[in-house]
């Protein structure tokens, strides 16, 4: 590793970790006042003005009714899903370097979730009734739809939010425990009441890890489910670019896809306005790279075969949708999306490209925007080519809609950085697991060795 | 009783034979396009009838009409050897609606009429009905529309002004079928017999292209036009199994012109 000099000791990731938490600088207050800022302005405002004049406020219309804020919220699901899930496969298949990125990642996940949930929020007509959607006893003996797969969704949803919630916190009990040690004042309380007593005996060790091994496997198949779940709020329609098989594992692999573009987002702001320089190392970034490209050829090919249904299907109503997606109205932005999701992360094929810190920060923020893409134009050209010719139509967002777009990168930015002060964002205690015992020879510094241990 | 054994309960209401296929009502369109002249009287009656908005020209500019029945507009060929045809479109109250199995608060259901219903209250607004809707014809109220005095005055005080947020859509006039069951059933619990109850747009066709009535019953008019062989629906390969049936227009071919 070129830039790191000096061995790791176990007392300096401590150091790192405790310093990540109570030294702030004013950088750091600058963006949070600018993350709250932009959230407060570009997000709550506009909301507020649509929730008193209607969804009128965006720019919905009669065969599109559904827009940007139903593509924002795919996104963020989409968005969520590498983070915890990753980590899952990662921790089952004991690669080691997930450790040093797995905490910031899950909190992707789940600050991305929240995000997605008030996007529903703000999608739908009457937010103010959506506990409707929730099954729980009334006096009217009212349920929901249980056959519907928006109601689906709600459970899928929260299922993964609290599955993932329960995870990274119990993935961290020990690194509150650790922080608890050497923090004071507010901040030794909070930690005591997050640590829950850990105190480090080999039986909550042993506890620990079985229930972490427990709750990764079940995520596992949740996450992948979930995304499945999101897809067929459109694959169960009749619409014709959107009733198709093919949508469960579209689905699953463009969150997957989009989500670790982020997660590459995310390690780089970490590593260098967190001084995280030692831990996040270019392997990261080479492992990180390996999966996008494979993600990026899966997506590739299942946009091909979509292509290919459409056509072999030989019927006016898939044939015209096909036509309007390639050569339309929204066409440029199909083409704009093949060429940042299929075509520039072909890019990563060179180690030197999946290495270098820049380039890659540059290609992931490009793979999201192509995936934002996408999932506009899953909503865009389809509702806007249906059966009936008649009300064929064209959606085009609002000032408000481009707003709350803006505002929820606000909202993100607000929670990831709140949470780098509350979490230990690097796990201490698995970080110590990668590196010598003291004592032993140094045979390895962190997070260098790749693959299974 | 627990809240366990109610639930049961309900539950066993749904599991009835014949819950879902056995209406006490089968309310069914036809509509003859050979006698459709297009004028839309239809549309201005359902407007009036069922307190539609007057949603305006910037409204419609963008795309976001509130006609409960529409005439769509076709253009076949080009000038000067064109041809207009158009067809009336309204809520199809398909038996196997895709909209009432996607509704997350059961907002849209299948009533004992064999209608596909709409509950204003419930709604909370997802559209994901107007989606999955194949025939276009569920509205969304993006605002909530006002009516200027004196026009007030004239709501009709049977249906609903829908607020903001809520989807709506053609209910067959179900205000004038549940009057009309209603004076059946203080008649003493007869039932509605054929022509009793119209809705809007068909007491208003000027050609009688529009025909309402009860298709359980033989001898209604709109039973007897279902065996017509022009009779066919609209978008039927996506088995939806509309309750409107539109009577094909005879074509006079260019041949025998």
């Amino acid at each position: 590793m070129p830039d790191n000099p000096r061995k790791l000791q176990f007392a300096d990731v401590n150091d790192d970790v405790v310093r990540s938490l109570t030294q702030t600088g004013s950088a750091y207050y600058i963006t949070l006042t600018v993350a709250i800022t932009v959230t407060l302005v570009c997000f709550f405002f506009p909301w507020f003005y649509q929730l008193n004049y209607g969804i009128g406020a965006a720019g919905m219309n009669q065969p599109t009714v559904w827009g940007t804020y139903l593509a924002s919220f795919i996104f963020w699901i989409g968005l969520s899903h590498s983070g915890t899930l990753l980590s899952c496969v990662l921790h089952i298949t004991q690669s080691s370097w997930r450790k040093a990125m797995y905490r910031s990642a899950e909190a992707m996940t789940l600050f991305s979730l929240m995000v997605a949930g008030t996007m529903v929020m703000v999608h739908v007509g009457r937010p103010w009734f959506i506990h409707w959607t929730l099954p729980y006893p009334n006096q009217m003996g009212l349920w929901p739809n249980f056959r519907s797969p928006l109601m689906f969704d709600v459970m899928a949803i929260t299922t993964y939010l609290t599955g993932s919630s329960i995870f990274i916190y119990m993935g961290t009990i020990p690194d509150f425990a650790a922080v608890r040690d050497r923090t004071t004042g507010w901040r030794h309380h909070m930690y005591v009441m997050l640590s829950l007593g850990w105190r480090g005996t080999d039986t909550e060790w042993h506890r620990l890890g079985w229930a972490y091994t427990f709750l990764a496997v079940l995520i596992i198949p949740l996450a992948v489910s979930v995304h499945s779940i999101v897809s067929w709020d459109f694959a169960l329609s009749l619409v014709p670019a959107l009733h198709q098989t093919i949508f469960a594992p579209y689905f699953v692999v463009g969150a997957i896809y989009s989500g670790t573009a982020g997660i590459v987002t995310v390690m780089f702001v970490l590593r260098k306005y967190m001084n995280f320089e030692h831990y996040i190392t270019d392997l990261h970034f080479d492992n990180l790279g390996k999966l996008l490209i494979v993600l990026s050829l899966i997506w590739t090919y299942i946009n091909a075969l979509e292509l290919f249904t459409a056509w072999y299907s030989g019927t006016s109503t898939e044939y015209e949708a096909l036509k309007y997606k390639l050569f339309g109205y929204y066409a440029w932005l199909y083409w704009e999306m093949i060429l940042f999701c299929a075509v520039a992360p072909l890019l990563m094929i060179s180690k030197r490209f999946r290495t270098s810190f820049v380039p890659m920060l540059i290609l992931s923020i490009v793979i999201n925007i192509g995936m934002y893409t996408e999932r506009f134009l899953i909503v865009g050209t389809s509702l806007s080519r249906q059966y009936l010719p008649d009300s064929w139509g064209v959606y085009v967002p609002s000032s408000v809609e481009i707003s709350i777009m803006v505002g929820t990168l606000g909202m993100f930015s607000t929670l990831f950085l709140i949470f780098v002060k509350i979490f230990p964002s690097i796990s201490i205690y698995e970080i110590k697991e990668t590196m010598d015992q003291p004592g032993e020879a140094a045979t390895s510094t962190p997070g260098t060795e790749g693959g299974a241990d | 009783m627990s809240f366990i054994d109610q639930f049961a309960e309900q539950w066993q209401a749904y599991r009835k034979p014949g819950y879902y296929d056995k209406f006490d009502y089968a309310w069914t369109m036809t509509i003859d396009l050979d006698r459709c002249t297009g004028c839309e009287a239809c549309v201005t009656a359902c407007q009036a009838e069922n307190n539609l908005p007057i949603v305006g020209e910037e409204e419609i500019a963008k795309g976001r009409t509130m006609h409960w029945i529409r005439i769509e507009r076709y253009w076949e060929g080009e000038y000067p050897d064109i041809k207009l045809r158009f067809i009336p479109m309204l809520c199809q109250q398909c038996d196997a609606a895709p909209c009432e199995t996607v509704c997350p608060v059961s907002a849209t259901y299948h009533n004992q009429d064999g209608l596909n219903a709409q509950v204003y209250n419930r709604c909370i607004g997802t559209r994901a009905c107007a989606v999955y809707c194949p025939y276009e014809v569920r509205y969304f109220n993006y605002q909530t529309h006002h009516w200027d005095t004196p026009l007030d005055q004239q709501l009709n005080p049977d249906v609903t002004v829908r607020e903001k947020g809520v989807m709506e859509k053609c209910t067959f006039c179900i205000q004038r079928i549940r009057l009309a069951k209603d004076t059946a059933k203080d008649d003493g619990r007869r039932r509605v017999r054929d022509g009793e109850v119209q809705p809007a747009c068909v007491q208003t066709c000027p050609t009688e292209a529009l025909v309402f009535g009860d298709r359980q019953d033989p001898d209604s008019a709109v039973a007897k036009q279902l065996n017509d062989p022009r009779a066919y629906r609209v978008l039927e390969e996506l088995n939806t199994a509309p309750s409107v049936v539109y009577l094909k227009k005879v074509e006079v071919d260019a041949g025998a012109r």
